[in-house]
């Protein structure tokens, strides 16, 4: 771990101290000005968040199948980045949504779906604290679900006419839009995967705690 | 380990004051009607920087709380550790 | 012993048993009826309620009284440790798993028999105006909540886990359905009916239901592995 963890630590560390620069330079958007640049970073950890419940649901049904209690643990992270990103998703998304739409926040399909996504794991994670010893598998039965949502939410949108704007926008960016967005994009990605191996660290050391403690009862 | 964490905040930090030394916005390409100079508008900034001190807030403190759970785990690994050697030498 | 036989056997047990305690049926039946009662004391404005309010008040009273009929189905197994005897019988998990579905369902079908005329007379909703359709859009809709439900029922009866947490669990992952329900049943309840719309949220509810099965299917049997 550590062999790739430094360099991708420095290159991360460096697209996120390049891209404000990008983002500042990027053109305004007709409509929304200001407000806009956003868009930059909340798009990018959507998607993120998007990725983060599906490796939780894949890792979880590893974890039930195959037996791995790796797989558990790398759900166990997933699981709680995907909170920790749903909650940049629905925190900057109102404060766009605010000088965009004028409301704060409005029950159309995709905020209602996202939310309903972050609940879900957020319950996750309520059980693997409070669930006591054998919870894991219900836990993965619930990220399971939890990752089945993900599809829901992306094509909501596409599916109801709502103010959310639909999936179309990325593909039809203005060219001079693409280039930050897809920087953003790519750093939020190394960031994730920064903060996945951490947190799956965190919960290996746990885990040998746990042999220790039996050992200690022998 | 540790001393990856401690590197991985530092270098976060170092990022964030990136944000400082950004460029005003050039002129270039499309250029908006200017609606902002009414008094009407709600004004973009506060919102804009609220969003970002969130996101740039929520990474750090996320990964403030994972040091300190692997410190606490770490110690107790130790611990455990001690007593299981001592354990093993009666 | 075939599928649908070991199915048949497992629905005869919960039903014997059922049908001599009536323990579940009651308790649910009541806590549904308080539910739908004390919401109509809120929204029932001189005899007539907002259609939303109406559908709202149904689906909110069978997922609340669902989750009782849960809880007390799988706290009688956990209690006689029928579960892990259930399991140990030689027949295929998933066939369990859908017995035990099939008496869930059942029961909130009949709470439903009762609490559906109920809202339709406190609330002077016209649920009865497009029947089939709301019986469709209920049955659909009860099948996808049970599904989830007796699935997570099920493994927090295995663990050691407080059923206090069925409801955490649950809600999140079955608010979709919820919705779904709702937003057909608000649909037929207005005053100019919209049909399309009511069957538009019949088929999300029909896929929820598929996707849903089919996952609680598949994860059944590793999940009750010891």
């Amino acid at each position: 771990m550590s062999k790739v963890f430094a360099p991708l630590l420095v290159v991360c560390g460096a697209m996120f101290f390049y891209a404000p620069f990008l983002i500042v330079g990027a053109p305004y958007e007709a409509t929304m000005g200001l407000v806009q640049k956003i868009f930059y970073f909340h798009v990018p950890s959507a998607m993120t968040l998007f990725l983060s419940a599906f490796v939780a649901g894949i890792a979880s049904a590893i974890f039930l199948f195959a037996g791995r209690p790796a797989a558990d643990r790398v759900a166990a992270a997933a699981a709680e980045i995907a909170v920790v990103l749903g909650i940049i998703v629905l925190v900057s998304g109102p404060l766009w949504a605010r000088k965009a739409w004028g409301v704060w926040w409005q029950w159309d399909a995709r905020l209602t779906s996202t939310l309903v996504m972050w609940l879900v794991f957020q319950s996750y994670l309520l059980l693997r604290r409070y669930g006591g010893p054998g919870s894991e598998r219900l836990a993965a039965a619930v990220a399971i679900f939890g990752a089945a949502l993900v599809p829901f939410v992306y094509w909501s949108v596409n599916l109801w006419r709502t103010v959310h704007p639909n999936t179309n926008v990325v593909p039809t960016l203005a060219p001079s839009m693409r280039g930050p967005f897809w920087f953003c994009v790519a750093a939020f990605l190394c960031l994730y995967v920064l903060l996945l191996t951490l947190r799956t660290a965190l919960e290996s050391r746990r885990s040998e705690l746990d042999a220790l403690y039996l050992a200690l009862e022998d | 380990m540790k001393r990856t964490l401690a590197i991985f905040v530092f270098a976060l930090l170092v990022m964030a004051t990136g944000d400082l030394h950004a460029q005003p916005p050039s002129k270039d390409g499309f250029v908006p009607v200017d609606q902002l100079g009414t008094q009407e508008q709600l004004p973009a900034t506060p919102l804009v920087a609220a969003a970002y001190g969130v996101a740039w807030g929520a990474v750090l403190v996320y990964v403030w709380t994972i040091w300190r759970r692997l410190a606490r785990v770490e110690r107790e690994i130790a611990e455990v550790s001690r007593r299981i050697a001592a354990g093993t030498r009666r | 012993m075939s599928f649908m036989a070991a199915v048949a056997l497992v629905v005869r047990k919960d039903l014997v048993i059922e049908t001599r305690s009536r323990e579940v049926v009651y308790t649910a039946l009541l806590f549904a009826v308080s539910c739908v009662l004390v919401f109509a004391f809120g929204f029932v404005n001189e005899g007539r309620a907002d259609p939303a309010a109406a559908a709202a008040i149904l689906w909110i009273a069978i997922a609340f009284s669902g989750t009782l009929a849960l809880g007390r189905i799988f706290d009688r197994e956990r209690q006689n440790e029928t579960m892990r005897a259930l399991l140990l019988a030689p027949v295929a998990r998933p066939a369990i798993y859908v017995g035990k579905l099939a008496g869930v369902l059942s029961l909130l079908l009949m709470v439903q028999a009762i609490v559906v005329p109920l809202v339709a007379l406190w609330f002077q909703a016209e649920l009865f105006r497009h029947a089939s359709l709301v019986i469709a859009l209920l049955a659909t809709g009860s099948l996808g909540y049970a599904a989830v439900g007796t699935l997570f029922a099920a493994m927090l009866a295995r663990t050691r886990g407080r059923g206090a947490l069925l409801p955490v669990l649950l809600y999140p992952v079955t608010i979709p359905v919820i919705i779904a329900g709702v937003k057909g049943t608000v649909a037929l309840l207005q005053a100019e009916p919209n049909l399309a719309i009511a069957r538009a949220w019949l088929m999300m509810l029909i896929a929820f239901d598929a996707v849903f099965i089919t996952l609680a299917l598949w994860i059944f049997e590793p999940a009750m592995a010891e």
